[in-house]
């Protein structure tokens, strides 16, 4: 064995690549729940490739044959619907795990330096999923998969001149239909996977050579014993791999006990009307995106002023935009002088506690009709808007808040 | 016509108010339990031998609902099937859909996966909402989903009956109480009791899978929590040098 290993190294960085990335790969000793997330991240990734071959091997698509043949793996193939409800409820999961993965980064100033490339690598990473499970959600060709897409596509048609032209390219039909099927089949199970296995390689790579942040927010790099290894640094394998496997099967108990008792999850994860088959001629009652797009959906309509110049619908699509793209800038926006939220003042806390709050109201409010009370006082588009104020008011007022705020002195070793 | 299209837009309105509503109000909720077989090949015969002749259930193969109701090849065929259906055949409906616009104005929509798309308790309601009413094309009406459609194909079991509404300041008209006219082959309970068998059965027809889904769940439950305690075993053995 040791003969073989030696004979691969001659030709492949077997053992380096091994000791490089895992069994010496130092990492700090202090994490906590939130750093799971990461590997969890990988976890679904695999379990949605390995489910997504499975599924294609059965799914036909084609506008005429899609529907059923979803019903076909549902009820006539082997264990069809088991895979098929892992995938279904893996996409939220995994939206679940994107979105506490990011909130770590904001909780413990992961993304400031040296780690902003990490954090940028990340964001196309998450826009790039979006994009991965809005291609997806067409797939089933549900009446919900149809008028979604329907709608969103048609936020191209809001760009000025060229938006109509645009919004058609992308479809390759006036309105969605065959054609956009089967491109969108097409992005779903090669392009963004492909992106995807990319993406994730380069945000690993990236973190990597910084080194993993923690909840003190202080470098382990700093305080190394005379060999060379952080004091405050444990090797990645054996202590964080026999960590996250616990983490890992916790996790899939609760995605387990979802597919197997409620896949639907009451309509969040699979809506109700996307059991009828597409129907160019019945628009579903409230037509909305599943709930990990709701918050930007939110922010969409509740641009609700027609005044402004080039129409509400133009100025709603670019403050959706913006919404996504202000996460690029947090390296940027954020003057604090220590990264974790451990030794920030009350400004920051106070921000961020309000920005997950309306986060989470946004999301929401993004499931249901803005001209309805779901909440108190005011109607749910009136609570949009003033969620829309808060989220962006988080981040340009940042570069304020986190230099007035008071931090604490940071300490030189994790603190446990 | 054109107000008799009118007429039947503006009736409309309110079943869209509140299906955009999206909530179960007005609904009867319906007891499922996919565990009662016999309350399944009730509901089976019943949707094979009323609901069949017009709406297909066209991801349900005969065969499949046979072995997963217990009911063997040979009354399934005898009881269940046409007789020139094979039992692997899908539950499909010989009435063309030219023929059906013709005669309904609509094609029956398939229900296979109607217990999914409008939940039991919408069709256990629209079951026991139909009434006798004179001005529709039908000479059927439903309370629940006003001018459907469809006739009250089950109305030899219930029987005929009128509904009474009230009319109030706005000029709306308010559903009052129905009043039984002719008796059907079922009293009121025993009604109730087939439409819940009837809806069960749609329940299992949406979602086959159903039937094994929380049987299997329990031993994945029982499996994870024994390997959340090994791994956690295994974490803190490996992590006691660390703390």
């Amino acid at each position: 064995m040791a003969r073989l290993m030696e004979w691969v190294d001659e030709r492949f960085p077997a053992t380096k690549v091994w000791e490089e990335h895992v069994s010496k790969y130092y990492t700090p000793k202090n994490f906590n729940f939130w750093y799971y997330f990461g590997s969890l991240l990988m976890l679904v990734m695999v379990l949605q490739i390995v489910t997504g071959i499975v599924l294609t091997m059965h799914y036909k698509p084609d506008a005429d044959l899609a529907f059923a043949s979803v019903e076909y793996i549902m009820r006539d193939v082997p264990a069809g619907w088991f895979i098929r409800y892992l995938h279904s409820v893996g996409a939220s999961m995994l939206f679940l795990a994107i979105y506490l993965h990011m909130f770590r980064a904001m909780l413990y100033g992961s993304y400031k330096g040296p780690r902003e490339l990490i954090w940028i690598l990340g964001m196309i990473l998450y826009i790039a999923m979006m994009a991965e499970a809005f291609f997806g959600y067409l797939l089933p060709w549900g009446n919900m998969s149809y008028w979604g897409a329907q709608v969103i596509i048609s936020l191209f048609g809001a760009i000025p001149v060229v938006g109509e032209g645009l919004a058609e390219w992308i479809r390759g039909d006036f309105v969605v239909s065959d054609a956009t099927l089967n491109r969108f089949f097409a992005f779903h199970v090669i392009l963004l996977p492909l992106l995807l296995a990319l993406l994730v390689y380069l945000h690993i790579v990236a973190l990597h050579k910084t080194g993993s942040n923690n909840p003190d927010g202080v470098e382990i790099k700093k305080q190394k014993d005379d060999k060379g290894v952080p004091l405050d640094g444990i090797p990645f394998h054996p202590y964080y791999t026999v960590k996250d496997i616990f983490g890992a099967a916790v996790f899939m108990a609760i995605f387990l006990a979802i597919v197997f008792f409620a896949p639907e999850l009451s309509g969040w994860f699979l809506e109700k009307d996307n059991f009828e088959p597409a129907n160019i001629l019945q628009t579903p009652p409230d037509i909305v995106p599943l709930w990990y797009l709701t918050p930007y959906y939110s922010i969409l309509r509740a641009v609700t002023f027609e005044w402004l110049p080039g129409g509400a619908k133009l100025w709603g699509v670019m403050a959706m935009g913006l919404a996504i793209v202000l996460f690029f800038f947090l390296p940027w926006l954020d003057r604090s002088k220590v990264k974790s939220i451990r030794y920030r003042g009350w400004m920051y806390k106070f921000m961020l506690g309000l920005f997950a709050v309306t986060f989470v109201v946004l999301g929401y409010l993004g499931t249901k009709n803005p001209g309805h009370i779901d909440l108190i006082w005011f109607k749910n588009v009136v609570w949009a808007q003033i969620g829309m104020v808060i989220y962006f008011a988080f981040f340009l007022l940042m570069p304020i808040y986190t230099r007035l705020d008071r931090t604490k002195p940071e300490p030189d070793r994790l603190t446990g | 016509m054109k107000n008799l299209i009118k007429i039947a837009v503006l009736s409309l309105l309110p079943v869209l108010a509140m299906a955009s509503g999206g909530g179960n109000e007005g609904l009867d909720p319906v007891d499922i339990n996919l565990a009662d077989k016999s309350s399944l090949q009730r509901g089976a015969k019943t949707f094979v031998n009323y609901c069949l002749s017009c709406h297909s259930a066209a991801y349900m193969r005969y065969e499949r609902m046979g072995t997963d109701l217990g009911i063997n090849k040979q009354l399934l065929r005898e009881n269940l099937m046409l007789a020139t259906e094979k039992p692997g055949d899908t539950m499909t409906v010989t009435m063309s859909e030219d023929g059906a616009k013709k005669w309904f104005g609509v094609v029956p929509p398939d229900l296979s996966l109607t217990a999914r798309s409008k939940g039991p308790d919408w069709i256990y309601t629209y079951l026991r909402s139909f009434y006798w009413d004179k001005s529709s094309p039908t000479g059927w009406n439903n309370t629940l989903f006003p001018n459907v459609a469809m006739p009250h194909v089950l109305y030899r079991l219930q029987g005929y009956r009128e509904a009474e509404f009230e009319g109030t300041a706005g000029g709306i008209q308010h559903f009052a109480g129905y009043v039984e006219k002719t008796p059907g082959q079922m009293s009121n309970e025993e009604y109730d009791a087939a439409m819940r068998d009837l809806t069960n059965f749609m329940v299992y027809l949406a979602e086959p899978a159903k039937l094994v889904r929380y049987k299997i769940g329990v031993w994945v439950m029982i499996f994870m929590g024994v390997l959340i305690l090994l791994t956690y075993a295994t974490k803190k053995e490996y992590w006691r040098d660390v703390h």
